[in-house]
């Protein structure tokens, strides 16, 4: 007869917890308006200065 | 808080000074009394060096109080980027890099030639692999990521490093960790897992060092000034906080006595092997890959010039990474008492697995768009392309040799070096003196490297070795799988093991010779980078516009020419 086993539960949750962290990450990624941030942070390295002082 | 600064005293024994002072005193006894009651030599030895490394520790933090309060306002005021400890850390890298590599070659020359042990333990194979390997992984790679992090936190969260005696804590921390990895190995101590061979006392104290480099970087995220964190720093989190928690599965153990240098691990049979593999594959996943992702994808965009060519396909793919590599392990155990369903699920994770590491590489190379002139010019961006090829590469030839079928003919021979050694020579390496060939102009303040020809000598030297070395691999992986699976008429084994070993001759002189190569280049590189920062520039090379963009900030006007 089949059994809940807690193992079966744990595997259960961790894929829909995976799936759902995943699909939030994506959606974060390709939102319209986050397009702008992203434009921008693709060109930090070449507007880091190495004399700036940090603090 | 600027009350305090502007009342504050010249010295510089704070609460957490005379913390950590007190820590290392504190480690000094405890080392000294493991000493005295050392069940083994080993250990004995082993608490003698924590025992003189603590006690020059105490040294260091009253010598720098007393410097302090002699010079007031240092050279190092502690308000711009802290530099001092990423050099440091640049010139451990070239340091464990020869010492590992040297290793490497000569365990590949004792392969070819067993007499080269000369019967003497300290120096036969079994013993000086760990040498080699803990050589280039940790103690090379380890150090480039810890100086190449602590370089990047910096510039991309325009803030300065996090604490002041705690990033000098983890680089010097790290130094002892892998001295007394090393020589524990010379001496015969060893877990025998792979990757993870310290012993329990030196998991423990790199665990403090790690859990220490965790907080440097954290606290350095924390007051940035940049309200966004860039992509680097998620590989280069991503890379601590994972080998943190492998490091502290994988090494869970009960030592025989607390005076003693050997250990048992907690976890038996095929539970042990699970581990130990789940822990193997992601030391691959996350220390010789989401670190070095984060070492390119600063060094890739600053030395092309151009931004990152798709921001968006560096989230998704740095987050496909996170969720698929940790399951690859089983991979390591097909065909053994591991569960058939555990085994497939590891095959198709790593199968899974060619998306985000192709999207990583695409990412890179499309980052040049643009900016392919670059290549004719520059070496040192060369040098970074070719890592990105070779990472392609190897993380398409993983996942084919994760697969049962191909598995069965793969497993146990030296194809599975060779691919480790095109991933580690190939992208890792790469990589990594693609880096340092940046950071060595930038960090000293030269104009240039002494010479652009000798990195364009490095470049093709270690792509031959690299060549040699895979080729030869493959080669002889093949005929020793087909070898040990070949079949007479009458069905017993067509080969004994000992002529599939000699078979393996001619194959292991050639990646010998690949070996050499590659230290050849090597060694080209650290007298490259040392006449770069005593701030000689080789006569007669011209100077190439754009080939260190960013030395002089500021927009790429033209150059008065020369």
């Amino acid at each position: 007869m089949m059994q809940l086993h807690a193992s079966a539960l744990a595997g259960m949750t961790g894929l829909i917890l995976f799936i759902v962290l995943f699909a939030i990450a994506v959606t974060y990624a390709l939102w319209p308006s986050n397009k702008q941030i992203f434009d921008h942070l693709a060109r930090l390295p070449l507007e880091d200065d190495h004399e700036e002082k940090g603090q | 808080m600027t009350m305090a600064r502007a009342e504050k005293t010249y010295g510089t024994m704070t609460t957490a000074s005379y913390a950590v002072m007190a820590s290392l005193i504190a480690g000094a006894i405890l080392a000294l009394i493991v000493a005295a009651k050392a069940a083994d030599t080993p250990m004995a030895i082993h608490a003698s060096l924590f025992l003189l490394a603590f006690v020059a520790g105490v040294f260091t933090l009253i010598s720098r109080h007393f410097n302090a309060l002699e010079h007031r306002p240092g050279a190092d005021d502690g308000l711009g980027y802290n530099d001092n400890v990423v050099k440091a850390g640049v010139i451990a890298t070239l340091f464990w890099g020869v010492a590992g590599m040297l290793a490497g070659l000569y365990i590949a020359s004792e392969l070819a030639f067993p007499a080269l042990n000369f019967d003497f333990a300290y120096i036969n194979f079994g013993r000086l692999r760990p040498v080699h390997t803990s050589g280039v992984i940790f103690a090379f790679g380890g150090n480039a990521l810890i100086a190449t992090s602590f370089y990047v936190v910096q510039r991309t969260c325009r803030a300065r490093l996090a604490g002041e005696i705690a990033p000098w804590f983890v680089f010097w921390g790290y130094q002892l960790f892998l001295v007394v990895a090393v020589t524990g190995y010379l001496m015969g101590v060893t877990q025998s897992r792979e990757y993870a061979e310290p012993e329990w006392y030196t998991d423990i104290w790199l665990t403090i060092v790690w859990v220490v480099y965790l907080l440097v970087f954290l606290g350095t995220l924390m007051k940035r000034r940049e309200p966004h964190i860039y992509v680097a720093n998620w590989f280069y989190l991503a890379f601590i906080v994972t080998i943190a928690l492998l490091h502290i599965t994988n090494n869970l153990a009960v030592p025989e006595t607390w005076v003693s240098s050997k250990s048992y691990s907690v976890f038996s049979g095929v539970q042990d092997a699970l581990i130990q593999w789940w822990y193997g594959h992601n030391a691959v996943g996350f220390f010789l890959t989401a670190g070095f992702l984060g070492m390119m994808y600063y060094f890739v965009p600053k030395r092309a010039n151009r931004p990152v060519y798709s921001y968006r396909l560096s989230i998704i793919h740095f987050w496909s990474l996170i969720f698929i590599y940790i399951w690859a392990g089983p991979h390591h155990l097909h065909y053994t008492a591991l569960p058939d369903w555990a085994q497939t699920l590891g095959m198709t994770f790593s199968i899974m697995l060619w998306m985000p590491s192709w999207g990583g590489m695409i990412n890179g190379l499309m980052t040049l768009s643009g900016a392919w002139d670059k290549l004719r010019t520059d070496p040192v961006l060369r040098i970074l392309v070719v890592s990105l090829a070779f990472y392609g590469m190897s993380t398409f030839e993983g996942p084919v040799m994760s697969v049962k079928a191909v598995n069965s003919l793969s497993h146990y021979t030296d194809w599975t070096i060779g691919h480790v050694h095109s991933g580690a020579m190939g992208w890792v390496g790469f990589v990594t003196f693609g880096a340092v060939y940046c950071l060595v102009p930038w960090l000293w303040k030269r104009e240039r490297l002494y010479s652009m020809a000798l990195v364009s000598w490095h470049f093709w030297i270690a792509t031959m070795g690299i060549v040699l070395y895979i080729t030869s691999m493959w080669v002889s992986g093949i005929l020793q799988g087909l070898m040990w699976r070949a079949y007479d008429s009458q069905g017993f084994l067509e080969y004994s093991f000992v002529e599939t070993v000699a078979a393996m001759h001619p194959f292991y002189i050639i990646r010998a010779a690949g070996g050499l190569l590659y230290l050849t280049g090597t060694l080209i590189m650290v007298y490259n980078c040392w006449r770069t920062i005593r701030g000689d520039v080789r006569a007669g090379e011209p100077i190439i516009p754009d080939a260190n963009p960013s030395i002089v900030s500021g927009p790429l006007a033209a150059q008065p020419a020369e």
